[in-house]
């Protein structure tokens, strides 16, 4: 039996230390970590010193962090009915695709609408499958993903659409407000709406009824249906915002980007304490998930560790963190 | 019958889990030739001691005797070698194999090169199918079985395994009494055969029909042991709940029933045949019948969990269309279905959860939850209806059967309904939160509210119902009401013995 990390209607009116604990959940393994990290660089430079602590590396881990931030935020409502989305990287390309075609047109003012729409319209594709067709989830996005993908190459003409004249989206990946990059703010804002609606909305709490027990759900006279074209079409519409991100950071688009993002997604939302089997976990757990990412990300490659390595690294990181949240939550309970 | 003779014996056994002593020096013989009847509320520890018995927990202080000679039964594998077998109240029968592949699952005979000697396991499992007076063959496919027949499949395993302890939790709680009555047999057949059978249930007559000896735990510990002929009900209970019970189905004879609220006109789908009935405010309506007579299907037409096929429903007056459970609960029906864990409740959710997901729309505006007034329901609920839970924020899978089924129960008090489909309202739940339940129903039906209540429990459904339609084989053959509501009535309904008795 395990415990609940976070419940939706947990509301600490009278934190006790261990209900603080509970809602720490992996935080304790991101400080680790961090400080982990830190000595490691701080011991490998020597006497040059470390500049991991420094406010501009900590930017560029949040800045490296959001895209996946996002597509996490949308995996978190998937993951919370027990379903999953395997297609969000492949959303990120398209619509990325989608969007700076538009940039090179003279609809290019739209371009913000189109990355957006085109995200959402292949969630909806998703949704209808799995809610009303009543397909698998593993199967549908998988299926999509591969479709999506490919359609992403076929638009792009198979190379990568350049444009460096983007006056309506550029603020997005290279622009900042109050000396924090707005795609920092962007992430943030995503966060914050995926914790209103999960907490604070009838809809929110359908969404973990429906990950809990879909049958019960119904039965209380949930659509179970509605909610479920709910979740796949939000977390297409973040991945068409993450498309935007990453289109305008880097002004282009190509048919392979975000290839393998969905898996980082999905250890971001799997570190955070959501549980793969629906009605169990928070948004708060997938920012902590996703920042463990990137602070591996960025210490390894400060470290001057090779890439293969670091893969390596990562996977061994997101099955030990697991772990020890099961053997915490285990003692906690006993 | 041969005297049963000590092979077993537990002693002093205590076991906690952090704060809470779920046992507390407990002892328990264990004899040959006998059934011996585990009895207590739930939570009571009957669960943990069979627990530690099958090795599946290891016990904090005490000692476990076999034969005389001190034993530790560190895993359910130990357990097995010893003889001690466990049959759980949730089946574990692998649908997709054999009944030979099941029965000798982790165990199969080896042939030649080390590979499974099909034709031994299947010659053994029907030698051991005969036995058991089985209608289905080794080779059938597990999926294919009654709940009672997979029953049958677990008790082979048991023997296969040569037991001499078998434990069975709850075993009829989804038998219709066909069943029941067959595995009574088998069980007094084993008995006489000099196994011991340790026998876990809620249901007196059960324990009565079929217990030697019956030991009571309360609140984790020891309250006695009672012999055949001293097991009395009313004492039984007493000591299960350590207090003397009101009238246990508090049954006050109502004055007339109230104007009809529910109509329903030749309702079919399924295999529900063309059903007419109705119900009317203040009055409880039983809806008995075997296990599979179509009543769970009927409530279900009702509150359009299903589509019907032709017929007519009319709420006061008005016909109704109900085409999902939603619209139903709208109009003011509520369903509170048979199996809470997997129909009915959210077991990772909170209490606030549950008791609050039908009347999200009331408590909130614009789609954002007005959650101080679903604490407050929510506080009012768990204090009206005796639920023990820490407060709004526990979790409900943590709670006992009984105390589960409150909290569904206020889940549908919370609409305000005026016609309320109770399915099984008492299954797996303890005689304490019984009686609790049978108060609240009764007195929702003094408010005006028109129940209709399913029960495979016959003695529950004379004692707490009005009336009673009886179902067989998706129709209902009949209704008794008053003094002619006796379960020999509604059986010859039940089972058609007397077809002149069809109305």
């Amino acid at each position: 039996m395990s415990t609940i990390t976070l419940s939706p209607v947990e509301r600490p009116s009278r934190p006790n230390a261990a209900s603080i604990i509970r809602q720490m959940g992996m935080l304790p393994v991101l400080i680790v970590l961090y400080i982990g990290m830190y000595a490691l660089t701080v011991y490998v430079a020597g006497s040059a010193g470390s500049n991991f602590l420094t406010s501009s590396n900590t930017m560029n881990i949040l800045r490296q962090v959001s895209i996946n931030l996002v597509l996490a935020s949308g995996m978190t409502f998937v993951i919370l009915t027990a379903g999953i989305d395997l297609s969000v990287g492949s959303i990120l390309a398209v619509s990325a695709v989608f969007g700076m075609l538009t940039s090179l047109t003279q609809f290019a003012s739209l371009s913000i609408p189109v990355f957006l729409l085109a995200g959402l319209a292949c969630g909806l594709i998703n949704g209808a499958l799995v809610a009303f067709v009543g397909l698998n989830p593993f199967v549908v996005t998988l299926g999509t993903m591969t479709a999506l993908r490919g359609a992403a190459y076929l638009f792009a003409g198979g190379t990568t659409v350049l444009n460096s004249n983007i006056p309506s989206f550029e603020w997005m990946g290279n622009g900042g407000f109050l000396a924090i990059p707005w795609l920092i703010w962007l992430a943030i804002g995503v966060v914050a709406v995926s914790w209103f609606i999960l907490r604070k909305t009838v809809l929110g709490l359908q969404i973990y009824a429906v990950g809990g027990n879909p049958q019960a759900a119904r039965l209380t006279g949930i659509k179970v249906g509605v909610v479920l074209m709910f979740v796949y079409a939000i977390s297409g519409l973040f991945a068409g915002l993450g498309g935007a991100m990453s289109a305008s950071r880097l002004y282009g688009a190509n048919g392979n980007w975000g290839t393998g993002y969905e898996l980082d997604a999905i250890a971001a939302v799997v570190l955070g304490g959501t549980s793969l089997s629906g009605g169990v976990g928070a948004i708060g757990g997938t920012v902590i998930g996703a920042l463990i990412i990137g602070v591996m990300n960025n210490g390894l490659t400060i470290l001057g560790l090779s890439s293969f390595w670091q893969y390596v690294a990562k996977g061994v990181v997101i099955v030990l963190a697991v772990m020890l949240d099961k053997w915490r939550q285990k003692h906690q309970t006993n | 019958m041969a005297e049963g003779k000590l092979i077993f014996e537990m002693r002093g056994i205590s076991k906690s889990f952090g704060a809470t002593h779920a046992l507390r020096d407990v002892k328990l013989p264990i004899r040959t030739h006998e059934v011996h009847a585990i009895m207590g509320e739930n939570g009571a520890g009957k669960s943990t001691l069979m627990k530690i018995l099958s090795g599946v927990y290891t016990p904090d202080a005490g000692e476990i005797l076999l034969d005389g000679k001190p034993v530790k039964i560190a895993n359910p594998a130990a357990a097995r070698d010893l003889g001690i077998n466990l049959i759980y109240q949730e089946l574990s029968v692998a649908p997709h194999m054999t009944v030979a592949q099941n029965v000798f699952m982790g165990s199969e005979p080896r042939g030649k090169f080390g590979m499974v000697d099909e034709a031994a396991m299947n010659r053994r499992t029907a030698e051991m199918l005969e036995n058991l007076g089985a209608r289905f063959s080794a080779t059938t496919l597990a999926k294919n079985l009654s709940i009672a027949e997979q029953q049958q499949v677990e008790i082979g395993r048991a023997l296969i395994h040569e037991g001499r302890i078998l434990i069975m939790d709850e075993p009829t709680a989804a038998l219709s009494d066909r069943e029941t009555e067959q595995l009574f047999r088998i069980i007094e057949q084993l008995r006489d055969k000099g196994i011991a059978v340790l026998y876990i249930s809620h249901r007196m007559a059960e324990v009565h029909r079929l217990a030697t000896r019956v030991t009571i735990l309360r609140d984790g510990g020891y309250v006695g042991e009672l012999s055949k002929d001293e097991l009395e009900p009313r004492r039984v209970v007493q000591m299960m709940v350590g207090r003397e019970l009101g009238d246990f189905y508090a049954h006050a004879k109502r004055g007339a029933r109230g104007a009809e609220v529910l109509r329903v006109e030749a309702l079919a789908g399924g295999k529900v045949k063309p059903a007419s009935f109705s119900l009317y405010s203040g009055e409880v309506t039983g809806l008995a019948g075997l296990v599979g007579a179509g009543r769970t299907e009927l409530a279900r037409l009702i509150f359009g969990a299903d589509i019907k096929a032709a017929g007519k429903v009319v709420l006061a007056g008005q016909p109704i269309e109900v085409g999902e459970p939603g619209q139903a609960i709208a109009l003011g029906i509520g369903y509170v279905p048979e199996d809470r864990k997997s129909l009915g409740l959210f077991l990772q959710l909170s209490a606030l959860a549950n008791t609050s997901m039908n009347v999200l729309a009331q408590h909130s505006s614009g789609g954002i939850i007005k959650y101080s007034e679903l604490v407050r329901l929510t506080r009012d609920s768990i204090k009206k209806l005796n639920v023990k839970v820490s407060g709004p924020d526990g979790i409900v899978g943590g709670l006992s059967g009984g105390n589960q089924q409150k909290v569904l129960l206020a889940r549908w008090l919370e609409i305000g309904p005026k016609v309320l489909i109770l399915d099984e309202p008492t299954r797996g739940v303890d005689v304490g939160a019984k009686s609790e339940i049978y108060k609240i129903i009764h007195q929702l039906a003094d408010d005006g509210v028109a129940i209709l209540c399913i029960s495979s429990e016959l003695p529950e459904i004379v004692g707490i119902c009005d009336r009673v339609m009886v179902m067989r084989e998706g129709e209902i053959t009949g209704e008794v009401s008053g003094d002619r509501i006796t379960q020999e009535n509604i059986m010859a309904l039940a089972a058609h013995v007397e077809p002149a008795a069809a109305a």
